[in-house]
C-alpha cells in the first residue's frame, strides 16, 4: 500500500531464486505493490527490509476494534476517498446514545432488539453509547453493567472524569468498551485506563490542530488504539474535519490522523439528526453516535451506510436456482429473473406481497440485472431455457406457463420456441406484480 | 502539531444555469433560481466557491394521480385535480424553492392529452405561482416529441428547464429549447460515458445551449441501487472539477418519484412490523435519499413530501453555513 514496485525491489534479495513463486524479484515486487502477494512468501527477505517495508506499507487508517466476543466492530483501514476508486471497506459503527440517568436496562433491551430484514439482508445497530450525566461514578457503574447485561453489542463509554470511567470499566472492561474520551485535561489518567484493560480509547481535541497534537501525545504515552473527534459539532464543520482527517491520512499519511474518525449528532428533533448522521455516514465517519432509535428513523440510515460500503466491483448475487414463495403447489405460477441479489430480493418481495404462494427462477447471469444481462447475452432464452431444465420444473409444476421481465417482453417468441411453454410477459417493475398476478393467477 | 489543511486546487468549476425569468427579463416570474456555480466538491466551503445552495422542487402532476400512497392525501388531497392550486400550495405552505410539473396525463395510455391541453396546464402554472418552472414530459418519446414544440413556444419567454433529452430522443426538445430559449434536462441511464455524448451531442446542435444543460444522472431510491448512481454522480462532479466541460452542469434528480414505489416507503406498519411507522419511514425514506445525493453534488431535488422537504432544507442550511479554517 503507497510504494511502487520499485521502492519495493530496492528492499529485496534481488536473487530471482523464484522460491516466492514470482519469475523474479522485479515480478514479486510489482505483485506486492498491486496487493497481489505477501512479503511473507520470500523466505529470504532481512529483518531490516521487512521493518522497512512494513512501516511503509502500515494502512493509512489504522484498524482499530471495539467489543468483545461475537460484536467485535472493525473500524478504520480505509484507502479511499471515493468509493469508486476501489472501494470503502468498514462500516461506521452506528452507535445509539443512552444517559445513565434514565431507564438505562428498559432502553438497553429496546436497542438490542434494534435489528432489521430487508431484500435478504440483516442490518444492525452495532453499538451503545453510555453517558455519564449522573456525575456519579456508582451510577454510571450500575449503567454500564446493567447495558451490558441486556445486550452483548459493543459499548461506548462516555465519562471525562477518569475515576468514574474507571468504576465502570471495572464492570465492563471485558467487553472491551470505547472509553471516550482523553481530553487534555485527562490525557494521562485515560491512557493509563486504555492501557490496563486493553481498551480503545476516543481523542476529543478542540479542533483539527488540538487533535492532532493530543493524538500524538497518547501515541507517545504508547496507546495506539485510537478514535478521533475532533470536537466539531456544527453540521458544515463536523463535514469539513471528516474530510481533512481522511484526506491528510489518506493521500499525505499524516500519522497523527491515521485513525478512524467519529462523529455526534446535535440535532434534538431525531429525524433532523437522521440527516445530519446521512451526512457523516457518507463522508468518512467511524462511528456516527445519535440519539434516534425509532425502527423508521434507523431503517434508513442503516440501508443507506450498507449501500455505501458494498464493494462497487462485485454485484452482489443470490444462488441461481429455484426458490419457492409461500408454499407453492403443481399449479403455482412460475416467474423468472436474473440472479442479481437486489433484482432478485425486490421481485421475490413483490412475489410475496402478491400474496399468491410462486417460484421464482433466479437465472444466473453473473449477478447483474435484467436489462444489463439482456444486453450482454446473459439473459436470454437460451439461458432461461437451460435454467428451466436444470430446475426440473417440467416435473414441478402441472402448467406450462412462465412469467419473464416486461423488460425483456421481446424474448418472449425465442423463449417458447427453446422451452416448449407459454410465456407471459410480466410487468416492466417489480412493484407491478401483485396487480399483475391478481389478475392474471387469483 | 500544526495541521497542513489539505486544500484541492481544481482547475475549473461547476457553470452556473439561471432558471425563470422575471418580467424586466421577459417572463413573468417573481424570481430567477440559479443552480450550479461550485468550484469545490459538495460543501467543502473552505476550498472553494459554493456560490448557490442547492433548491428542492416539488412535483405537480396534471391530473390527479391515482397510485400515490394515501398518506399525501392529508395534503394535496383538495388539490389533486388542479395543477396550478397544487403548486400554489407547494410554494405557499410547503416551501418548495421552485416546481416541476408532469405532464403525466399526455400518455397514450391515460388522457393522451393534446399538447395544446398540456401547454393550458403549464401556463395555468405559471399563473398560480411566481417561482420558475421545470415541465416533464409523460415518458413516451414519441408524444413528448410532440409536446416540447407547443409548450415551449407558450412558455416563450419564461425560461423552463424542460426534459427530458435522451440519447434516442434529443432532437425534438433540444429545437424546442434552442427556438424559444428554454433549459434543458439531459437525462442518461445511470452512465457517464453517455451522459457525457449527449451532451455533446446537444452542444453539436447548439453550443449555447451548453450552458443551459441540466444533467439529469437517472437516480435510484435509497436501497434500490443508490449506490450507483452516487458514485456516478461523484465521478461527473470530480471530472467537472478537473475541467470536463461535457460533465460541468448542474444535475437534478427525481428523489420523490423514485422513493415512493418502493416497498419501504409504502409499506405499512402491519405488514412490515419490523420497519416501524409507515409515513414517517417514507418521508425518511425520501429525506435520506436526498441528503445521500446532496454528499454527491445534486443541485435540485424533484420531492414530493412535505415534511422531507422540510428536513432536507433544514440539512441545506445547514451544510451552507461557512467552514472554511
Amino acid at each position: 500500500m503507497g510504494l511502487t514496485g520499485l521502492e519495493i525491489y530496492k528492499h529485496l534479495p534481488k536473487t530471482n531464486c523464484k522460491e516466492c513463486g514470482s519469475p523474479t524479484c522485479l515480478a514479486f515486487a510489482m505483485a506486492l505493490a498491486s496487493g497481489k502477494a505477501s512479503l511473507e512468501a520470500c523466505p529470504y527477505v532481512s529483518d531490516e527490509a521487512k521493518a522497512a517495508l512494513d512501516s511503509a506499507a502500515a494502512p493509512p487508517i489504522k484498524l482499530v476494534k471495539v467489543g468483545a466476543g461475537d460484536h467485535v466492530i472493525e473500524l478504520g483501514d480505509e484507502t479511499e476517498l471515493f468509493r469508486h476508486d476501489k472501494r470503502f471497506f468498514h462500516p461506521p459503527g452506528i452507535a445509539v446514545l443512552i444517559s445513565d440517568s434514565g431507564d438505562v436496562a428498559a432502553e438497553a433491551a429496546a436497542f438490542d432488539s434494534l435489528e432489521f430484514n430487508r431484500v435478504g439482508l440483516h442490518y444492525v445497530t452495532d453499538m451503545i453509547a453510555v453517558r455519564c450525566d449522573s456525575g456519579n461514578a456508582d451510577t454510571f457503574k450500575a449503567a454500564a453493567e446493567a447495558v451490558a447485561g441486556k445486550t452483548a453489542k459493543a459499548l461506548i463509554l462516555i465519562a471525562e472524569d477518569p475515576a468514574i470511567m474507571e468504576a465502570a470499566l471495572s464492570a465492563v472492561a471485558e467487553r472491551k468498551p470505547l472509553l471516550y474520551a482523553a481530553t487534555n485535561d485527562n490525557y494521562e489518567k485515560m491512557v493509563e485506563l486504555a492501557k490496563a484493560k486493553g481498551c480503545p480509547l476516543a481523542v476529543r481535541g478542540s479542533d483539527l490542530h488540538d487533535t492532532a497534537t493530543l493524538a500524538d501525545k497518547i501515541v507517545a504515552l504508547g496507546h495506539k488504539e485510537l478514535v478521533l473527534d475532533s470536537g466539531a459539532r456544527e453540521t458544515s464543520r463536523v463535514l469539513a474535519d471528516l474530510t481533512q482527517i481522511r484526506r491528510l491520512a489518506v493521500r499525505k499519511k499524516f500519522r497523527s490522523f491515521g485513525y478512524p474518525a467519529m462523529a455526534f449528532t446535535t440535532k434534538e428533533d431525531p429525524q433532523e439528526e437522521l440527516l445530519q448522521a446521512v451526512v457523516y455516514v457518507s463522508k468518512y465517519a467511524g462511528i456516527v453516535v445519535l440519539k434516534a432509535s425509532a425502527r423508521q428513523q434507523l431503517l434508513p440510515l442503516l440501508s443507506w451506510r450498507q449501500n455505501l460500503y458494498t464493494d462497487p466491483q462485485k454485484p452482489i448475487q443470490v444462488e441461481p436456482k429455484l426458490y419457492d414463495v409461500g408454499e407453492p403447489t403443481a399449479d403455482s405460477p412460475v416467474y423468472c429473473t436474473t440472479n442479481f441479489s437486489l433484482t432478485y430480493f425486490i421481485v421475490q418481495g413483490e412475489v410475496e406481497a402478491s400474496r399468491i404462494p410462486g417460484r421464482i427462477l433466479s437465472v444466473d447471469t453473473g449477478g447483474v440485472s435484467v436489462l444489463t444481462a439482456y444486453a450482454d447475452n446473459k439473459f436470454t432464452a437460451e439461458t432461461i431455457a437451460a435454467a428451466m431444465k436444470k430446475a426440473d420444473l417440467d416435473n414441478l409444476v402441472s402448467h406450462r406457463k412462465i412469467v419473464i421481465p416486461g423488460y425483456v417482453a421481446v424474448l418472449k417468441g425465442a423463449l417458447e420456441e427453446e422451452s416448449g411453454w407459454e410465456v407471459i410477459v410480466g410487468p416492466r417493475e417489480a412493484s407491478g406484480i401483485p396487480k399483475f398476478a391478481k389478475e392474471h393467477f387469483a | 502539531m500544526a495541521v497542513e489543511i489539505l486544500k484541492e486546487k481544481y482547475r475549473s468549476k461547476v457553470g452556473q444555469v439561471v432558471l425563470g425569468a422575471t418580467a424586466a427579463e421577459g417572463g413573468t416570474r417573481s424570481h430567477t433560481i440559479t443552480v450550479g456555480g461550485e468550484s469545490a466538491l459538495p460543501f467543502l466551503h473552505f476550498e472553494g466557491e459554493i456560490p448557490n445552495r442547492p433548491v428542492v422542487a416539488l412535483e405537480v402532476w396534471d391530473m390527479a394521480p391515482e397510485e400515490w400512497n394515501p398518506c399525501f392525501k392529508k395534503y394535496y388531497g383538495d388539490v389533486f385535480d388542479d395543477p396550478g392550486a397544487w403548486a400554489k400550495k407547494c410554494v405557499e405552505q410547503y416551501g418548495a424553492d421552485l416546481i416541476l410539473l408532469r405532464l403525466v396525463s399526455a400518455d397514450p395510455d391515460l388522457k393522451d392529452s393534446s399538447p395544446e391541453e398540456c401547454a393550458a396546464a403549464v401556463k395555468k402554472v405559471l399563473a398560480a405561482v411566481g417561482v420558475p418552472l421545470i415541465v416533464l414530459g409523460c415518458g413516451k418519446a414519441e408524444k413528448d416529441a410532440a409536446i416540447f414544440p407547443v409548450v415551449a413556444e407558450a412558455a416563450a419567454g419564461e425560461n423552463l428547464l424542460l426534459g427530458v433529452a435522451e440519447l434516442e430522443n434529443y432532437k425534438a426538445i433540444t429545437s424546442a429549447c434552442m427556438a424559444h430559449k428554454h433549459n434543458l434536462i439531459a437525462q442518461s441511464p445511470i452512465d457517464i460515458n453517455i451522459c457525457k455524448q449527449l451532451n455533446i451531442l446537444i452542444a453539436e446542435m447548439s453550443t449555447a445551449l451548453v450552458d443551459r444543460i441540466v444533467i439529469d444522472p437517472t437516480i435510484a431510491a435509497l436501497g434500490y441501487g443508490i449506490e450507483y448512481s452516487y458514485s456516478i454522480m461523484e465521478r461527473a462532479r470530480n471530472g467537472a472539477l478537473q475541467g470536463d466541460r461535457m460533465l460541468a452542469m448542474p444535475m437534478i434528480g427525481n428523489v420523490g418519484f423514485e422513493v415512493w414505489r418502493t416497498k419501504e416507503a409504502n409499506i405499512s406498519a402491519e405488514e412490515e412490523p419490523g420497519w416501524g411507522d409507515q409515513e414517517e419511514r417514507g418521508v425518511l425514506w425520501e429525506a435520506t435519499t436526498a441528503a445521500a445525493y446532496l454528499q454527491a453534488g445534486m443541485n435540485i431535488l424533484v420531492m414530493r413530501h412535505p415534511r422531507a422537504v422540510e428536513l432536507v432544507k433544514k440539512n441545506i442550511d445547514d451544510l451552507m453555513c461557512d467552514n472554511s479554517y
